[in-house]
């Protein structure tokens, strides 16, 4: 495969309070290419941390600490804030899990998307608003018209789940973090949405991190999952191989969920082992 | 099929019966039906899921059988009793519902232990101290989670407590409102099993609420599917399990299930 858009090495993520410092993510590295890569864990494993912390979105008292973050050989750490503002949108978006919090409750659905467009390109009002709207349907909202002139309360949680992707799409960004993208959404939603993002990775070699507690999903939609526990990689493996992995904390994952063709009376429980913290992170390189 | 019919009353009384439900919102031209003729029977002991996307109106159904939502018509019987609008007391100590968010059904500022006494001082209960001890060990949390506030717990935890608060008052009916669907797989896993293990112990008839169609098929052994309102199907689990359900928005349902596939 040919050079990797995004390197990652020996990534930190630490929180310090006066008592003691949380370390969110320690120590991981990997690679994402011109491919679907998926980050499974579960909740405070420090997967949206991983996505939050390549866009520098780490809010303080959160540190990040790397050896590398090279995005299509730019080194993202060397850049200012000003030229960070550049990347954010433009060359790298970000999906957020909830649309109640990410969209701004005071200012129309369109204007929103129009504006993500404008600050990228010198496209004119009218331009910004013919994208908008194609955008806003080829994520497969009915009546993007009258969408588009209402507000973010009048909208239902998967459409404003479709809105914040059609707002992170329209830059045309080389690389997209999707964190939880179609947590919120219905299965057949889901799907739609799913199918768009998979068409930007086949048709424009966009590269995608899609962050997901959905095992099976990840494992059908992704070429490759990271696994997470605890702030570090445990394993990482081909999705299509997900169901082989070797890993305790993984294969756990996988046996505690119900499967609609194979009847169990008991579900088997996770049972953790603290070593699995204490080990070094593997390594995830292409 | 009259004949099925026969041979289920035959095996056991019915605990939860639903003939034509009906629920409003709004009022004049406002008016929305949000459930339309919705009949489902559950006999005592069975476990009954209802699945559909958001909006289609399951957890609508279950907030009219608990007395949440006051604007419905229909009949409602328990225990071969019609209930009225006004629930009577011995109503609540027969059905009790275990909502979604762990993080949001519980008081904030109310201790573990008033959370579940509560409603044991309402209805009269004697022996409360040993009864929320037990309570707490029955959900396995034990006693030393007594005098801790919600904050202190984490979502497992919390939901293990809207379980223990719903048994309480040694109900027959639980209604399940998506029980597990803010939890990690996990911390879903425990859950599940604990509220098969209850069942199991108690003799309780489930009624679970959901999206996720595995979880229902590890739960339940009846599913009615919901859209817009409506059942658009009734079946059982092996049907679900072959993969055969006669309605075409079942089988999408299904479909989508099994994970993503790429646009055909």
């Amino acid at each position: 495969m040919s050079k990797p858009l995004l390197e990652v090495e020996d990534l930190w993520v630490r929180f310090a309070s006066k008592k003691r410092v949380v370390e969110a993510v320690r120590g991981i590295s990997f690679s994402v290419g011109r491919e679907r890569v998926g980050i499974v864990g579960e909740s405070g494993s420090g997967k949206s941390m991983t996505g939050r912390s390549i866009l520098r979105l780490i809010r303080h008292p959160g540190e990040v600490e790397a050896k590398k973050i090279h995005f299509d050989g730019q080194d993202l750490q060397a850049l200012s804030e000003k030229e960070m503002r550049d990347v954010r949108g433009h060359k790298i978006s970000l999906v957020m899990q909830d649309p109640k919090f990410s969209l701004n409750p005071v200012m129309k659905v369109g204007d929103q998307i129009s504006e993500a467009y404008r600050v990228h390109t010198n496209a004119s009002k009218t331009e910004a608003k013919e994208r908008s709207i194609a955008m806003l349907n080829a994520v497969q909202i009915r009546n993007a018209e009258r969408v588009y002139d209402s507000y973010p309360h009048e909208v239902s949680g998967g459409m404003g789940q479709r809105i914040m992707i059609a707002m992170m799409l329209i830059p045309e960004p080389d690389l997209l973090i999707a964190d939880e993208p179609t947590s919120a959404l219905d299965v057949t939603v889901q799907r739609r949405v799913l199918q768009i993002m998979d068409k930007l990775v086949q048709e424009r070699g966009m590269g995608l991190i899609f962050i997901s507690h959905d095992l099976n999903l990840v494992a059908s939609f992704c070429d490759r999952v990271i696994i997470m526990y605890g702030g570090r990689i445990v394993e990482t493996c081909r999705a299509d191989e997900l169901q082989n992995a070797k890993h305790p904390y993984t294969r756990g994952l996988l046996n505690a969920l119900p499967d609609i063709h194979k009847p169990k009376d008991q579900l088997s429980v996770l049972e953790r082992d603290p070593k699995w913290i204490e080990d070094p992170s593997v390594d995830a390189f292409l | 099929m009259p004949s099925s019919d026969n041979t289920k009353l035959n095996q056991a009384p019915i605990a939860l019966d639903i003939q034509n439900l009906n629920v409003y919102f709004g009022e004049g031209h406002e008016k929305f039906r949000a459930v339309k003729d919705v009949s489902i029977s559950v006999e005592a002991g069975g476990s009954f899921g209802l699945v559909g996307e958001s909006g289609s109106g399951k957890s609508t159904v279950l907030r009219a059988v608990s007395g949440l939502v006051p604007s419905w018509d229909g009949t409602v019987a328990v225990n071969g009793e019609p209930i009225s609008k006004k629930r009577e007391m011995s109503y609540c100590r027969t059905i009790q519902m275990v909502f979604q968010d762990p993080y949001a059904s519980l008081h904030p500022r109310h201790s573990i232990d008033r959370t579940l006494s509560e409603p044991l001082r309402l209805h009269k209960f004697d022996n409360i101290d040993d009864r929320v001890n037990q309570a707490l060990v029955d959900v396995g949390l034990g006693a030393s989670f007594r005098f801790r506030y919600p904050h202190q717990l984490s979502g497992g935890q919390r939901q293990r407590v809207a379980i223990a608060r719903a048994l309480m008052l040694e109900p027959d009916i639980l209604l399940l409102d998506e029980p597990t669907s803010a939890l990690d797989v996990s911390v879903q896993a425990e859950i599940l099993n604990l509220l098969s293990d209850i069942r199991k112990k108690r003799q309780l008839t489930y009624i679970l609420v959901t999206h996720d169609l595995a979880v229902v098929a590890h739960m339940c052994d009846e599913i009615a599917v919901m859209s817009h309102g409506e059942i658009v199907e009734i079946m059982d689990v092996e049907t679900m399990r072959e993969s055969k359900p006669e309605h075409e928005y079942t089988r999408e349902l299904l479909e989508a299930s099994e994970g993503y596939q790429p646009e055909a």
